[in-house]
């Protein structure tokens, strides 16, 4: 069987080498990106405008989105024929495609996020290399962590105010300068699909600026959501132990805030904005491709509102725009209701990218026919394990593994400095 | 001291941007080892024609495979004679046989396919007036002597000769 | 103490030393940049040129195609297909390519895929035809634009090749063809497309599919040489090209292009 041909079910007239060759793992791409880019604002709005009751929520949120960076790669990895072939992008890089913007960009991108972490971490990095320095017995982590950290000091041990202070304006002018390396970052992955002139659903000039959008809300909603879940987790840990042991060590469950309710309150804000803005920009998309009915409009007016109506109108506009909207537009925003909306922003988001990548392999270039996308669910060698429902899950779970490893070197939650 | 290593020493804030540096540096090099040394813009410029130039004499030089029936008539004088004199002359000798490749040495033999399947790609009879189509005769081959190989009655070189 | 003539000359003296690994990307020479105009010189354009009056729907040329250019025979993609078409007198239009008429056309019935097949009455059929379809070798290719590794490229005679040893596999060329020819090879698993014979057509012969043609369908000419019979019919008959609104620049014509073409 050909590449795609497994998954693949083509109705009526669909020209013969046409197959969904861009499934599962390129919707993924975009959606990490989102979360990489969305979750990197939510941290400058701290550092950029100042607004300080986000401090906490702002670096969680860029570790976080450090941690997503490492994952944006990998759905491109499986997918490529030759992943191995892959770093020609970076060393024969033809920049009249948006796909060879991507080397240049997310190394940009890693290099400010990183920077940003290490002046953001520089005096913990010293602190704890200085106190490990001074450990008689270390254990082979503590000795693995050392090496670590003293590479991490670039040779500098200066903690003093005229350093720190300079760290401070450093973090500041890199979240500023990182804002539109973000905005790039996914803006450039709306670029490719809405330059394709050869697919009609994607062919339009507000495909980046949606993405753009999409992104912000995705990224604002992951952090929001994973914030909570690992702040409830900390406490319930917390809680257990206070049971457990009668010695104190590390924070008690008072002095673990919880979530301040006026955090939420603010970032759902901002979500709201992206929220409305991503919405109607959508909305405009469709509106225009229905009043200007060109030569396309017939199969794609049958693929909108009829084979994928209940992805698009259900899943992404109802179920992942309206319902969100109305939650986060009541007043008294809670807790409960800010995870709900969250969880049902995030599976919006998957549907918007869902529907742009396989939406736009549903009809044939012919516009005489149909493709139907049935995704690998159990796989039976590995390219439907790479393409398939478990390629997708490996990917979903990365950022949760590796924010879990980077929080061991760069911890996020520093009341555990204070216990 | 030079001014810029006391810039260095003294503001901690430039230690990234050095690494960031060291690392372009390093992909740089990198670069020329891994990229061919014919790489780069061709004729047709930088969006049509970054390519490695090498591969143009690679895909010039790939196997041709059908020779065409010049070479089969001097072996094969007896068929391509009658061949050439009946209605079948505008076929390929290749298109029914497969390419000659490097015949007689490889493939000893070519294929001599007497399926009906052969023959229906353009005797089965489909009613399109304003094709090409048309202008052959064309049969229904489950009314036309079901089952049987055309080539039992039809000489395929020349087909309405000595029907049997 | 360092004074600003000295700094100035160690900026210029550290630019110009990176400088020299830049300029290996060489986008920054304009002359390359505006190469172009080199292939307006060349001798050779490859056109081809396609009668749909005389294509029969035989399908010799898909299946020499396939062995010529070394496409697993059994495998359901190929670099070139033949389409029939069948309007009926309610101005329906059926099309089908069984296999890309790999083994022709053997049954009146359309091959719908999922849909299974539609009998059509000899009687409805207004008109019916068949269009071969091929790589149109563009002028502004939008494969070559969106390949991000310059694995594919044009030459300058007008033909996209593309390069198996550097392509990495990311199906963006195949993506932004609105001819629907590109695909990945099923063997080789890099990016595939019908190239004019390359190996064949600079060597003096014609294309696999243009010699097996028994009724001259098919047809491949040079559009610089005023003689080449090619040339003439393209210039002076009426011809058509496909989904011209792309700006795409094809180089396959078509006499007896008809509007439900698609």
């Amino acid at each position: 069987m050909v590449h795609g041909e497994i998954w693949t079910i083509k109705e009526l007239f669909v020209y013969p080498n046409e197959y969904i060759y861009w499934s599962i793992q390129i919707v993924m791409y975009p959606f990490m990106t989102g979360l990489v880019a969305g979750a990197f604002v939510l941290s400058a709005l701290y550092h950029v405008f100042g607004i300080s009751q986000l401090k906490e929520m702002a670096r969680f949120a860029l570790v976080f989105s450090f941690a997503l960076l490492f994952v944006a790669p990998m759905p491109l990895m499986l997918h490529l024929q030759f992943p191995e072939r892959g770093i020609n992008v970076l060393m024969t890089p033809h920049f009249t495609s948006a796909i060879a913007a991507f080397g240049i960009v997310i190394m940009t991108y890693g290099c400010i996020v990183a920077s940003e972490l290490w002046f953001l971490y520089r005096k913990h990095i010293i602190t704890t290399v200085l106190s490990l320095r001074e450990k008689q017995d270390k254990t082979l982590f503590d000795r693995g962590k050392y090496v670590l950290f003293n590479a991490l000091t670039l040779g500098t041990y200066d903690v003093s105010e005229v350093a720190l202070h300079r760290d401070e304006k450093a973090v500041k002018i890199l979240a500023g300068v990182g804002i539109p390396v973000a905005c790039f970052l996914h803006g450039y992955a709306g670029f490719i699909f809405g330059s394709v002139k050869a697919n009609a659903l994607w062919m339009t000039p507000l495909m980046p600026v949606i993405f753009i959008m999409s992104a912000g809300v995705s990224g604002i909603a992951l952090s929001m959501l994973t914030y909570i879940v690992t702040m409830e987790i900390r406490k319930f840990l917390a809680r257990r132990k206070r049971l457990a042991t009668s010695r104190s060590r590390g924070p008690s469950v008072e002095e673990l805030r919880g979530i301040e309710l006026n955090e939420m309150q603010i970032t759902s804000k901002y979500l709201l904005i992206f929220l409305i803005f991503s919405i109607s920009l959508e909305l405009l998309d469709l509106i225009f491709r229905g009043y200007t009915a060109v030569k396309s409009w017939d199969v794609l007016r049958s693929v909108i509102y009829g084979k994928d109506f209940f992805d698009i109108f259900v899943l992404q506009y109802g179920i992942g725009n309206l319902i969100p909207l109305i939650l986060f537009s009541l007043p008294r925003i809670t807790i409960h209701r800010a995870v709900i909306g969250c969880f049902l922003v995030l599976v919006g988001v998957f549907m918007m990218r869902w529907n742009v990548v396989i939406g736009g392999q549903t009809f044939s270039l012919s516009f005489a026919g149909y493709m139907q996308y049935n995704m690998p669910i159990i796989p039976h060698d590995v390219e439907t394990f790479k393409e398939g429902l478990f390629g997708a899950i490996t990917i979903m779970s990365m950022p949760f593994i590796l924010f879990w490893i980077i929080n061991k070197i760069f911890p996020v939650f520093t009341e555990s400095e204070q216990g | 001291m030079p001014q810029w290593r006391v810039v260095i020493m003294k503001n901690h804030a430039v230690r990234p941007l050095l690494v960031i540096i060291c690392i372009v540096v390093l992909i740089l090099l990198v670069r020329i080892v891994y990229v061919p040394k014919d790489f780069g813009i061709g004729p047709a410029g930088y969006m049509y024609g970054l390519h490695r130039e090498g591969n143009e004499a690679e895909w010039k030089a790939f196997k041709v495979k059908y020779q065409g029936r010049e070479l089969c008539k001097d072996c094969h004088a007896k068929n391509y004679a009658l061949n050439m004199s009946s209605p079948h002359r505008i076929i390929q000798c290749e298109d029914c046989h497969g390419p000659a490749v490097d015949h007689p040495d490889k493939p000893a033999n070519l294929v001599i396919d007497k399926s009906r399947a052969l023959c229906l790609r353009c005797h089965f009879s489909l009613p399109y007036p304003s094709s090409g189509r048309s202008v052959i005769k064309g049969i229904d081959p489950d009314a036309h002597n079901p089952g049987i190989e055309c080539a039992a009655c039809h000489n395929p070189h020349k087909p309405m000769e000595g029907l049997r | 103490m360092t004074t600003r003539r000295d700094f100035l000359k160690n900026v210029a003296l550290g630019l110009t030393g990176m400088a020299l690994p830049l300029s290996a990307f060489e986008i920054i020479d304009p002359l390359k940049l505006m190469a172009k105009e080199s292939l307006d010189k060349a001798q050779v354009r490859w056109v081809f040129l396609v009668d749909t009056y005389k294509c029969t729907g035989c399908g010799m040329c898909v299946s020499a195609c396939k062995n010529e250019n070394e496409i697993p025979y059994d495998a359901n993609v190929t670099r070139t297909w033949v389409e029939r078409y069948v309007v009926t007198k309610d101005g329906s239009v059926f099309i089908d390519s069984p296999k890309g008429a790999r083994d022709g056309f053997t049954t009146a019935k359309i091959d719908l895929l999922a849909d299974g097949f539609k009998e059509i009455r000899k009687e409805d059929i207004e008109k019916a035809f068949f269009v071969p379809k091929l790589c149109n070798q563009c002028d502004n290719p939008p494969c070559v634009q969106v390949c991000p590794v310059g694995a594919t490229y044009q030459t300058p005679d007008g033909v996209v090749l593309v390069d198996r040893k550097w392509c990495i596999g990311c199906g963006y060329c195949i993506m932004s063809c609105p001819y629907g020819v590109r695909f990945f090879h099923p063997v080789l698993h890099v990016a595939e497309k019908c190239n004019f014979c390359y190996h064949r057509i600079t060597q003096g012969m014609k294309t696999a599919c243009v010699d097996a043609c028994p009724f001259g369908a098919r047809r491949i000419g040079n559009i610089k040489d005023q003689n080449d019979p090619v040339t003439k019919i393209i210039l002076t008959e009426r011809v058509g090209v496909l989904k011209e609104e792309y700006g795409t620049k094809p180089q396959v014509f078509y006499r007896g292009l008809s509007k439900e073409v698609k």
